[in-house]
């Protein structure tokens, strides 16, 4: 069984995945940053923003469903912030009766709930839409153009490229842990141990993982310094961003910094 | 469902703007310390080393328990790392283990991600090196330091991530200090000690395996001292303040207010559509169905507009 499903690239040839990567990254987190800024209540710039990032999803042929579906990840968290209804404001919007409890919902901290919902649901579109359509040696590439050190780009590349072997290597792991745990019919034999002792045997299995990692990775810096490594990390020098991909960053950050600028006079 | 809030990984949307990027200059302050000293240490052998690290403490993170009803129980990995590895290649290897969370797979948000390296790096790290390092000490080299201290570590580590992460949220103004603190705490004690039990078991199978990888008798580098006193400073600051915040969570709310962390209730520029009424209808009810509609038209007029477009250059 091998775990290359992992990996959320999809390829493709649409605009948005031949959009330079470095640009495509900045422009992401320009959009998160903008939702993030966003007033609370700005409903329309929010609707905006959705129809950005509605239409970024449509060119990039990757399916409006299929992101929804993966954005429903962050979903749970809004548990966290589900108390601020009842605790922020004054003007009460509805009233609870749980037992003799009264509890008030205030207007106020209801558009603050759902602001916090839309925004959070927005974000991880972009990021969604960044990490479909982005290989990771491109991405690698897009950290170094934003000035991510070069020592743990290097770092992160490496743990890429081993992430899958090591993954494979856990579910072998748990497949052994399956095949020994059979559960006998005959009722004298108990299967299994107590909840610490299924925890200990799994930090067990952790343990051999970490061991199995540290000695795979003396084998690959032997395998690298065989072939001239010497401790200097020398990355393919990459081009420079061509003018048209200059001026879709510029367009994007334009259209952003501008709906950000009426949220924030109308609604700020 | 509570897996999501149990991982403590922020979603983007939950901090403010502010307490986002001033966790992110810390974090990256840390970071671009620890890659130094790392650096010194370990010289060429770093970057595999700490990449392969990374990758199994992804995986190993994969390695599930079943608890009860469904629920299961895996590890998180910062005291097991920094048990194994010293503070700050622990620092590292958990930064890269949540960039690539967040970044590949939207576990955490990118803006957030400041947030959540601080909470499961920083945090995770510096506690998880004061506690183990000195029941080590107290323990003097002795086998019950190593199991002791790994659990104690794993425990204190998770937990006070946690709060961390609650506070965070209050001072965001998303989540009241006095729901959010005890919330946080309650579900992480019980995940602390799952991962204690994880930590002892990996512990215990490289204290068979390969003992010289626990460094038993070898006294901690003096630099690490540092990250003793900022894990020292970090739970201080944390186990004081929230029960503090969540007692007058108001408290902290007015500190928000006076910092300008919260999107304070100012009093807009200029009223486009004056209380959410669209222009020139009367009725009030009407007038709010009307603008929702114009809002959902307005959306699926761009994405038609775009699938339109791009059906003409096909064909």
């Amino acid at each position: 069984m091998h775990i290359h499903y992992l990996d959320p690239y999809h390829p493709g040839t649409s605009p948005v995945h031949i959009l330079d990567p470095r640009i495509k990254l900045v422009l992401a987190l320009a959009y998160i940053l903008t939702t993030a800024l966003t007033p609370i209540a700005a409903w329309p710039i929010y609707i905006l923003l959705y129809s950005i990032i509605l239409s970024v999803e449509i060119i990039s042929q990757l399916g409006v469903w299929p992101i929804l579906k993966r954005a429903a990840l962050a979903l749970p968290f809004i548990l966290a912030a589900l108390p601020v209804i009842f605790t922020v404001g004054e003007s009460s919007l509805f009233t609870i009766q749980i037992g003799s409890l009264n509890v008030t919902g205030y207007t106020e901290g209801f558009e603050r709930f759902i602001s916090v919902a839309l925004k959070s649901w927005l974000s991880i579109q972009a990021a969604i839409v960044l990490a479909v359509s982005t290989s990771f040696p491109d991405l690698l590439k897009a950290m170094r153009f934003i000035h991510i050190p070069r020592l743990l780009v290097a770092i992160f590349g490496l743990m890429w490229r081993y992430l899958f072997v090591l993954v494979d290597e856990a579910l072998r792991l748990m497949r052994a842990r399956a095949a020994r745990s059979g559960i006998s019919p005959e009722s004298e034999y108990k299967a299994g141990g107590k909840l610490t002792w299924r925890a200990c045997v799994t930090g067990g299995m952790t343990g051999n993982l970490f061991l199995r990692a540290y000695e795979r990775s003396d084998r690959i810096y032997m395998a690298m310094l065989s072939r001239g490594y010497d401790g200097e990390i020398r990355a393919q020098s990459v081009a420079p961003v061509n003018p048209v991909s200059w001026m879709m960053l510029g367009f994007g950050l334009f259209a952003m910094i501008s709906l950000l600028f009426f949220g924030l006079i109308f609604w700020g | 469902m509570f897996f999501s809030v149990a991982r403590m990984h922020i979603p983007d949307g939950f901090l403010s703007t502010m307490v986002a990027l001033i966790l992110w200059v810390i974090s990256i302050a840390v970071i671009a310390v620890s890659l130094r000293r790392v650096g010194r240490d370990l010289g060429e052998h770093q970057v595999p080393l700490m990449g392969v690290l990374a990758a199994a403490i992804f995986a190993g993170q994969m390695l599930n328990f079943s608890i009860t009803g469904g629920t299961s129980g895996h590890l998180l990995g910062a005291a097991l790392a920094t048990s194994l590895m010293g503070p700050w290649a622990a620092i590292i290897i958990m930064t890269c283990v949540v960039s690539i969370q967040a970044l590949i797979f939207q576990d955490g948000g990118l803006l957030a991600l400041g947030a959540n390296l601080f909470n499961m790096a920083i945090i995770g790290v510096s506690v998880s090196y004061l506690v183990y390092s000195s029941i080590k000490n107290i323990s003097r080299g002795k086998t019950w330091g190593i199991f002791v201290g790994g659990f104690l570590a794993a425990w204190f580590s998770v937990m006070i991530a946690s709060l961390g992460c609650a506070l965070e949220l209050a001072l965001s103004g998303t989540s009241p200090a006095n729901i959010a603190v005890p919330a946080m705490g309650g579900i992480h004690f019980l995940i602390g000690i799952g991962e204690g039990l994880l930590t002892v078991g990996a512990l215990a199978f490289l204290y068979s395996a390969r003992r010289d990888l626990l460094h038993l008798d070898q006294p901690a580098p003096a630099g690490n001292k540092i990250v003793w006193v900022g894990g020292l400073i970090i739970a201080g600051l944390l186990v004081m303040l929230s029960p503090l915040a969540s007692a007058h969570p108001d408290g902290l709310e007015w500190v928000a207010e006076q910092k300008g962390f919260l999107d304070a209730a100012r009093e807009p520029v200029y009223n486009l559509i004056p209380d959410y009424i669209f222009p020139g209808i009367s009725n009030e009810a009407m007038a709010t169905i009307v603008a929702g509609f114009a809002g959902l038209f307005l959306v699926f007029g761009v994405a038609l507009a775009v699938a339109l477009l791009r059906r003409t250059k096909k064909g």
